[in-house]
């Protein structure tokens, strides 16, 4: 076991701010646009130090993204950065045709992602983008798991070239991670080796699927493998089936809907691969509503706590050769 | 025509209307290219937002040397550097961006213009023709308050007003007047011209250089009304040639009214 520690708590937009300043500082071609909320997605650091750099567009996300496809056709490395409720969503058909199909070099930063956003309600927790933009030609789509992470990815996706989009969130959420934590685009990493169960997670989910690791060895003496699968495209095909081969079955958690994202993604690499029994942890097909973040993790189900409980799942159905009814383990039937 | 007739599909009505006007923008000195050099970087930039009129830009290119204008006749085929709707991922020379999803190629062309003016403070400017139907997708609206803002007379908007849209005459459909107005209380330059008097365009043009010559601060918008279909006795001001090609029997009468009867092969 590692025993990651966590040193204190910071949000990952804070991690995606600092970024964009080492990012100004090593290249000039590197723009900024602003959407209204620069001040929230952290884009003020970058305003501040480079205001030549930084074009405030308004509330205009369609517009904003847009003009960074003109930006970057022009040589630009554009960041544009909103709320990911309206960076993903209102700007769609934007994203498809100017940024992708044109493969132009524009980085989106998703802010406020999820359902930590917390008090805003449903109109802004965003849970359904990772399926809409990785199914986009040419996207690379980044989730990080903390702060640290957040800039390291910032960072790289700046100096990738291609169409990316970096999500991440609001809250206060526990950096594990440090600078000298390696990060590559489109490589997972193992945060936890096991050989019983693998968890794959993304975003504040690792941090979830490491408390849900140590609950498990300690509890049932399972050895878990904790996966940080913060590239969800390009997936890392490699750790996937390496995860089913040598582990046989798979929890994959995200702050998403269940349906189209990190879970589905992974689902499809390992029915091509090499089959195992799968459980996904996520949003279930419904919207949010507004609440405290770390209360609205435990009222849509996105603790450690459905982690292990899926985890029993999936070796239970592994260990019966996963025929048969699948009997979930509800996670009342453990005691905290 | 003659694409359109081996293409068996493609946007007639439009790429006929706008040919005067790119014919005076590509070959009268206005637009600063190298077709021995496409990505030349002293150039000008052209976006066809009305990624649908693709055709006329096609022929355009072709005529200024950016490739053979036999390939002309492979508009819309499998393989073809001509896409349907322009694809940059075809690297056919000269062409500056994939457009198509209406109203797109504005913000694109802001997003160039502000690079050029405010980031790398040159003096290339940057043209972007629209259709008029095309007005209703509200995203224009956004880039032309854009424009405004970040003073861009570099930029130049052509508007190919010829009133009509797919399902009829544009007020029928959604009315979009009085777009001088619109455009000015935008804080645009207003320039309405008869989209087929090359005096007009010529000076119309000629006042974009000047505006931005004298860093006017505003960019400028060229009202062309125009005629769908000009040319072509058959097809003139007629929406329903909107989205269709001409068949073999209408492609020879209308290159007769071209006077290019026999330059036709199957």
């Amino acid at each position: 076991m590692n025993n990651f520690k966590i040193a204190g708590k910071k949000p990952t937009r804070h991690g995606f701010g600092e970024g964009l300043v080492v990012l100004g500082e090593r290249n000039e071609n590197v723009v900024v646009l602003g959407g209204d909320i620069t001040g929230s997605v952290m884009t003020s650091y970058f305003q501040q130090k480079f205001p030549d750099r930084f074009f405030s567009i308004g509330i205009a996300e369609a517009n904003a993204t847009t003009i960074a496809v003109g930006l970057a056709l022009s040589g630009k490395i554009p960041f544009f950065s909103c709320y990911t409720a309206f960076a993903a969503f209102r700007n769609t058909d934007q994203l498809r045709v100017s940024v992708c199909y044109n493969n132009a070099n524009v980085k989106i930063g998703g802010g406020h992602s999820g359902i930590t956003v917390g008090p805003d309600g449903a109109t802004h927790q965003s849970l359904e983008e990772l399926s809409i933009l990785r199914t986009l030609p040419n996207m690379t789509l980044v989730v990080p798991c903390d702060f640290d992470e957040a800039k390291k990815a910032t960072i790289a996706i700046g100096e990738m070239y291609g169409p990316a989009f970096l999500r991440f969130g609001r809250s206060a959420v526990p950096m594990f991670t440090n600078p000298d934590t390696p990060f590559e685009i489109g490589k997972a990493q193992i945060f936890e080796e096991g050989k019983d169960v693998a968890i794959i997670a993304c975003g504040l989910m690792v941090w979830e699927a490491i408390l849900a690791s140590q609950e498990l060895e300690k509890r049932k003496g399972i050895s878990a493998r904790v996966i940080n699968l913060a590239t969800i495209k390009p997936i890392d095909e490699e750790a996937v089936i390496s995860a089913a081969r040598e582990c046989g079955c798979i929890v994959t958690a995200e702050e998403h809907q269940v349906h189209g994202g990190l879970g589905s993604a992974v689902a499809e690499v390992v029915v091509k691969n090499f089959p195992v029994p799968m459980e996904i942890v996520g949003v279930k097909d419904t919207f949010g509503t507004s609440g405290e973040p770390e209360q609205l993790q435990v009222v849509f189900g996105l603790t450690w706590r459905e982690i292990y409980a899926s985890a029993l799942t999936a070796i239970e159905r592994r260990d019966k050769g996963f025929i048969g009814l699948r009997k979930i383990t509800q996670i009342s039937e453990f005691k905290e | 025509i003659k694409s359109l007739v081996y293409a068996k599909s493609g946007h007639s009505g439009g790429s006929l209307g706008t040919t005067d006007i790119m014919s005076v923008l590509f070959f009268g000195g206005f637009l600063r290219y190298n077709a021995s050099d496409p990505n030349w970087s002293g150039r000008d930039r052209f976006l066809l937002s009305a990624g649908h009129i693709c055709p006329v830009l096609y022929s355009a290119l072709a005529r200024a040397g950016f490739f053979p204008p036999e390939e002309l006749a492979t508009l819309r085929k499998y393989g073809s550097r001509l896409q349907g709707h322009p694809g940059l991922d075809m690297k056919l020379p000269g062409l500056e961006a994939s457009t198509g999803s209406l109203g797109q190629g504005v913000s694109i062309a802001v997003g160039m213009a502000m690079s050029d003016k405010l980031v790398d403070k040159n003096d290339k400017k940057v043209f972007v023709l629209t259709g008029d139907g095309e007005l209703e997708e509200g995203a224009v609206w956004e880039a032309a308050m854009a424009a405004s803002n970040f003073k861009l007379d570099n930029l130049c908007w052509i508007v190919d007003n010829n009133d009509c849209q797919i399902d009829g005459r544009v007020p029928d459909v959604m009315n979009i007047y009085p777009l001088d107005k619109k455009f000015d209380s935008f804080g645009f330059n207003v320039i309405t011209i008869d989209g087929h008097n090359f005096d007009e365009i010529l000076s119309a043009f000629k006042k974009f250089d000047d505006n931005q010559k004298n860093q006017c601060g505003k960019p400028t918008v060229i009202i062309a009304k125009t005629i769908m279909g000009k040319g072509i006795s058959f097809m003139e001001d007629r929406y329903s040639w909107h989205g269709v090609p001409p068949n073999e029997e209408e492609a020879v009468l209308a290159l007769k009214e071209l006077g290019d009867a026999d330059s036709i092969v199957y």
